[in-house]
């Protein structure tokens, strides 16, 4: 049901753990639903310089979290912006339509971190 | 790659005697049942063997034997053709919280066409309490269903107290018996049971063919008309080589009952504990011992996701199976478990494993050895068990 590349970042999922030094965390979905993810960031300019997930969830959560990541590191805030769920899934090679919804939330959770960040630096002006 | 299968529950493989059967009723002795030449008496001598063989391991007679396709059709039959039967009588039904799809959809369906339901919980065991089944009859109550034993966690129900209490009452009774027959002694007499569920490829047998016990003068409307097959109760050409093998399949688990439940408990209880003292947080679910079926074995893993630990172990050649939403295809996790009273988060980490004649000591020690790694693996990378380890370190 699920793609090699899916089961590739199921099996080696890239940048699991924290970033002591994060400036921006996000977190969506509950355990209630099955699934959480969280994404840290280490932001510095405008560059996204580190980034490291902790994910609970099905394959499908674990991979688009691992994906994501992949996606956006080094990458500007405005080009982290611009990924969507719909273009982590794609990057996956596709996922079932069961998971589409339920289980495809990283770049949300990117997003998240994203404004976390934005609020701590617009606390600091 | 090794591969283990633990997902007997799901559907078993077919026995290599009862499939070279199966082969000789599709090459060579084709007839139909109905026919009057030699080809159809062949078949129908046959048929007539399995549905003897089958109504031996029910102690019923071969009479009260109705073949189907399967578990499914047989739940339908019995619950749809009762409620046709008996509608004038009263629109009452009563079913638990923990039957298979097979029967609580088919109850919620009638619910909607104007039928009440009541539904009987159960407790954190996962077992019916017979006081609740007395106090939900009413004058108008026509139809008791209740499984003999749980699919998901194994929970044996009370059959025998509730087929007293439905005949003191003169109200039909149903069991679902797909998961206990053939590992578990059923006898429909001394049950009091009026209708019961029972299903081949559980046993060993093929897929897409089963059977529903229906007493000797309880009325089934039936649901297919068209034929005069199985006594114009399951209209259509029966399918011969299927039936044959589920009786072949009936007799050959019927010898060795005692002895192969026996072997299953042994693996199941070192399966059982071997995960409790390998892996912190974990709690099983069902009850222990006597109440549960020889071969379930099913825990939560706390902290991790269902799925996750399906694709770990599938890589790993372990085939499990899960109550968690990602593998029921909807949002909520396992209707079992929450009816158990477990949380979400904790029916999501639920995983099955069910035992086979197949399954050696062996392969129960390639789990306990594969399993500790895969849940670590998986805790490492999950939110959920920081907070854990972040707590365990501030004491």
């Amino acid at each position: 049901m699920y793609t090699e590349k899916v089961m590739d970042h199921f099996t080696n999922p890239r940048n699991v753990g924290e970033l002591e030094n994060a400036n921006g965390v996000g977190e969506v979905g509950n355990a209630k639903c099955g699934d959480i993810m969280r994404i840290y960031l280490d932001i510095e300019g405008d560059i996204i310089k580190d980034v490291k997930f902790k994910t609970f969830g099905c394959g499908a959560a674990v991979a688009t979290s691992s994906m994501v990541t992949e996606m956006v590191k080094g990458k500007t805030i405005e080009e982290a912006m611009v990924i969507s769920n719909a273009s982590v899934a794609e990057a996956l090679g596709g996922l079932p339509e069961t998971k589409m919804h339920c289980s495809n939330l990283a770049a949300d959770a990117l997003h998240k971190a994203i404004g976390n960040y934005r609020d701590k630096q617009t606390k600091k002006e | 790659m090794r591969r283990i299968y633990l997902d007997h529950s799901a559907t078993t493989p077919v026995d290599l005697e009862v499939a070279a059967l199966m082969m000789t009723y599709y090459t060579e002795k084709y007839g139909n049942p109905s026919s009057v030449h030699g080809f159809g008496r062949e078949a129908k001598q046959a048929l007539e063997e399995a549905r003897r063989q089958v109504a031996e391991l029910l102690g019923a007679t071969p009479k009260e034997i109705t073949f189907t396709s399967g578990g499914t059709e047989a739940d339908n039959l019995a619950i749809l053709g009762t409620v046709e039967a008996l509608q004038k009588k009263g629109k009452h039904l009563i079913t638990s919280a923990i039957e298979h799809h097979a029967v609580l959809e088919t109850f919620e369906f009638l619910e909607k066409k104007g039928f009440e339901l009541t539904v009987i919980p159960v407790d954190s065991e996962g077992i019916v309490a017979v006081e609740d089944v007395r106090k939900a009859i009413r004058p108008d109550t026509i139809l008791i269903s209740v499984m003999h034993a749980n699919n998901e966690v194994g929970s044996i129900q009370p059959i025998a107290e509730i087929g007293n209490l439905a005949k003191e009452h003169g109200v039909t009774f149903h069991v679902d018996a797909v998961q206990s027959f053939g590992k578990l002694p059923i006898n429909v007499q001394e049950m009091n049971i009026d209708l019961m569920t029972v299903s081949s490829h559980k046993i060993y047998g093929p897929k897409g063919v089963g059977a529903l016990y229906i007493r000797k003068g309880v009325r089934i409307v039936p649901l297919a008309h068209g034929g005069s097959q199985e006594k114009r109760r399951r209209s259509g050409t029966e399918n011969t080589p299927g039936i044959i093998g589920f009786g072949k399949a009936c007799e050959l688990i019927g010898k060795q009952m005692d002895e192969e439940a026996e072997l299953q408990r042994k693996l199941r209880d070192k399966l059982m504990n071997g995960i409790l003292e390998r892996i912190e947080h974990v709690k099983v679910n069902g009850p222990l011992g006597e109440k549960r079926l020889p071969n379930n074995v099913n825990v939560s893993i706390q902290f991790v996701e269902g799925e996750s630990l399906l694709l770990s172990l599938d890589m790993l050649g372990i085939a499990a199976s899960s109550g968690s939403a990602c593998t029921s295809g909807s949002l909520d996790p396992s209707h079992v478990l929450l009816a158990m009273g477990l949380v979400h988060e904790i029916a999501h980490g639920s995983l099955r494993f069910s035992l086979g004649s197949q399954n050696t000591e062996e392969d129960i020690d390639y789990v306990l050895e594969q399993l500790p790694k895969i849940v670590e693996r998986l805790r490492m990378m999950s939110p959920l068990y920081d907070q854990v380890t972040k707590c365990n370190q501030a004491e």
